[in-house]
């Protein structure tokens, strides 16, 4: 992998081309998954300047953080080791109510293993994970989601014998006829209640621009429209913060685009956004503030412009 | 011949029941459940031993369902935290000490002699023109829906087929087949009825738990109940991630499950008017899986199917193939066994979906 350092670097600078990054093998699959057959070293010149737009113009209107209030998301002293490998070491990490927060890291730094441990779907061996205000480290996952902090995966799982639009609806939250009982006893309700559901699920799929697929089995989607599929569901729970781990890898530059579209007009409706990307244009445009993790460590944190000027970053990314 | 019909009505009836149950757990679910005739065990022990101490048998039967969905949610409670092959690995092992204790325990169950001589349902009853009448109505009616489904299945077949420009003939020789069989049967059943006899009120008493049941699984899998299930087939992290309390679906799916095979078991009991410990060897829960397997998981009508072919082709072998292959019984049970294993495999080949099965479903990546 000799050229693995330039491309490092090239990430980190604002103004040269991002190019795709095989960022590991789970990675390299989805690419090959994917319908884009671009080379992964052509530049990406058009969604970039694209990408760039909207979100330049978004920062502008966007309203100014309250960066005193109370943090939806605090994780402090999170270890986890695998064997004699320490994934996560002693990290923290905090995500404001209306951010959009960055995890960055260089490959195997811990990133994704820092989310499992978040929504407990790794057991943390020490730390402690505060989600609005209660400590949830003691929580099984489907809790944690159930409390609104529900998680994507870096390689985008779907049902895939289930329709785009069964996938959907079974994000929704409290849902009456998930009772056995009252399959029976109150079928009305039940009815009833797909049929919202299922409006709220079109809803969120036109946004996305899925919902000609409603009907279509979800193992019949490219990987970027999975990844779509992924967060529109994530929205379908009615959650107060979306983790997202890399919803760019594998995905061509029209679906990069449209997936920061989402994402960034999610956030102005009010959702919060916890991103793992390795697509530093987007990270770097899109955060409001830059977590960097480095052999499972905290590095650095800032916003994009402090981050982009941290040589300990940079150096991380080289080494 | 009215009388093996009969008997073959009330077989086919037990068998799908039974594998109704298998169909919620590995077809919705995804459960490997290598020990499904330890519900039926304890649904035929329960009903029978309880019914020989008075006990009515519209009590003694929910109580022989109800402790089979107990044995479910101990064995899903012991095994369904770990990784999913170690259900697979418990449900045999479990299967086969219920039968040790049913073998063993004679003091409760007579072990190896058996229990014989329980109240059956409506063994004694003798029903007059009106209700014998009622009685051929109630099945005529369950005949009707059944060819009704049966007839909606082939259609959209014949419309798939158009679509893609062939005609389904696979689809059209099950389809004839199966109808005869079944008018051979219905036919059988009403003379039965009219000349009253207790097999032929056990048949429709048992055909109609199995549309109830059926007709229930049915609602359950189109509910958001079933989706759970359906969800956490395809991938539990997924539903785990959307706040779906994958543990609890899962016992839920096993007990439910267990249930059914636990009526089964009376059924079965009251169809033999005897249990013994080897009624109950895991080859009853490979038929189960066979039947599963051949009309394709996931689906009601394709189990059903699956266990009207099983019988079928059960009950031919049995009388063809002893004019035609110089063996002794034992040999023929064998090559009967033989045969069935290889058309499982051939059709594994041909049509890994079963035979219900969706074709586009083969084609999905995960
Ligand atoms: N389940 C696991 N068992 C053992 N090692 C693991 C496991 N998950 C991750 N790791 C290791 O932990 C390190 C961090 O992995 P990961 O969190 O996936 O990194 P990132 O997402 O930042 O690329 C890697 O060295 C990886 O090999
Ligand atoms: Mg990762």
């Amino acid at each position: 992998m000799a050229g693995n350092e330039n491309k490092a670097a090239s990430d980190l600078s604002f103004n040269e081309a991002p190019t795709v990054i095989e960022e590991d093998f789970e990675v390299a699959e989805d690419v090959a998954a994917n319908e884009s057959t671009l080379p992964a070293d052509m530049p990406l010149t058009r969604s970039d300047t694209d990408i760039k737009n909207i979100l330049i113009q978004v920062k502008d209107h966007k309203p100014a953080l309250q960066t005193s209030s109370v943090p939806i998301l605090a994780a402090s002293g999170l270890c986890k080791s695998f064997g004699g490998l320490r994934a996560v070491d002693d990290a923290k990490l905090e995500v404001a109510q209306g951010s959009i927060t960055g995890l960055i890291g260089p490959n195997g730094a811990g990133k994704t293993t820092f989310f499992n441990l978040l929504s407990n779907f790794i057991q943390s061996d020490r730390g402690r994970v505060i989600f609005d205000g209660e400590p949830i480290q003691h929580l099984q996952p489907h809790q944690i989601a159930q409390m609104g902090m529900v998680r994507t995966f870096q390689v985008a799982r779907v049902l895939s014998r289930l329709s785009v639009m069964e996938n959907m609806i079974l994000g929704a939250q409290k849902q009456t006829g998930e009772n056995f009982w009252n399959v029976w006893l109150q079928p009305k309700q039940v009815i009833l209640e797909e049929k919202q559901q299922r409006e709220r699920a079109i809803a969120i799929l036109e946004s996305v621009g899925l919902a000609h697929m409603a009907g279509a089995y979800a193992g019949a989607l490219s990987g970027g429209q999975r990844k779509l599929l992924e967060m529109a569901r994530a929205l379908m729970t009615d959650p107060k913060l979306i983790l997202l781990d890399e919803p760019a890898a594998g995905v061509n530059p029209t679906l990069i685009n449209q997936i920061c579209d989402r994402i960034v007009t999610w956030n102005r409706e009010g959702m919060t956004f916890l991103i793992i990307e390795h697509n530093m244009d987007v990270i770097m445009s899109l955060c409001d503030r830059v977590w960097v993790l480095a052999e499972g460590r905290n590095l650095a944190d800032g916003t994009p412009a402090e981050i982009q000027k941290n040589t300990q970053v940079l150096e991380a990314y080289l080494g | 011949m009215v009388g093996y019909l009969v008997f073959l009505a009330i077989s086919t009836g037990i068998a799908a029941l039974f594998s109704l149950g298998l169909n919620l757990q590995w077809g919705y679910t995804g459960l490997i459940n290598f020990g499904h005739v330890a519900f039926m065990t304890v649904g035929a022990y329960t009903t029978v031993l309880l019914a020989l101490k008075g006990v009515p048998l519209i009590i003694a039967v929910p109580l022989g369902a109800g402790l089979a969905a107990l044995l479910g949610l101990l064995i899903g409670l012991s095994t369904l935290r770990l990784r999913e092959d170690y259900l697979a690995i418990v449900t045999i092992g479990v299967s086969e000490v219920i039968r040790l204790i049913v073998l063993n325990e004679e003091w409760l169950t007579r072990g190896t002699f058996g229990v014989q001589g329980f109240p059956l349902p409506l063994a004694t009853w003798s029903p007059n023109l009106l209700m014998r009448l009622m009685m051929i109505a109630l099945l005529t009616l369950i005949a009707g829906l059944t060819f009704w489904r049966m007839w909606q299945w082939f259609s959209k077949q014949l419309q798939q087929g158009k679509r893609e420009g062939g005609f389904p003939v696979g689809s059209l020789i099950l389809g004839i087949a199966s109808s005869l069989l079944g008018l051979a049967v219905y036919v059988a059943g009403v003379m039965a009825l009219y000349d009253y006899t207790y097999k032929a009120g056990l048949m429709v008493l048992l055909l109609l738990v199995l549309t109830v049941i059926f007709w229930q699984m049915e609602r359950l899998a189109r509910s958001p109940w079933g989706r759970v299930l359906k969800a956490i087939r395809e991938d539990e992290e997924v539903a785990k991630a959307l706040g779906k309390n994958v543990f609890w679906y899962k016992l839920q799916s096993l007990m439910l499950g267990g249930a059914i095979a636990g009526i089964a078991g009376s059924f079965y009991a009251w169809q033999q008017t005897s249990v013994y410990p080897d009624d109950f060897i895991p080859l009853t829960t490979f038929e189960a899986w066979t039947i599963v397997v051949l009309g394709g998981a996931g689906n009601n009508v394709g189990t059903v199917l699956g266990a009207i072919i099983f019988w079928a082709y059960n009950t031919v072998t049995r009388f063809v193939l002893p004019a035609l292959l110089p063996f002794d019984d034992a040999r023929l049970g064998a090559f009967r066994v033989m045969v069935i294993g290889l058309l499982l495999m051939v059709l594994m080949v041909a049509r890994p979906q079963g035979i219900l099965g969706k074709k586009e479903e083969l084609t999905l990546g995960r």
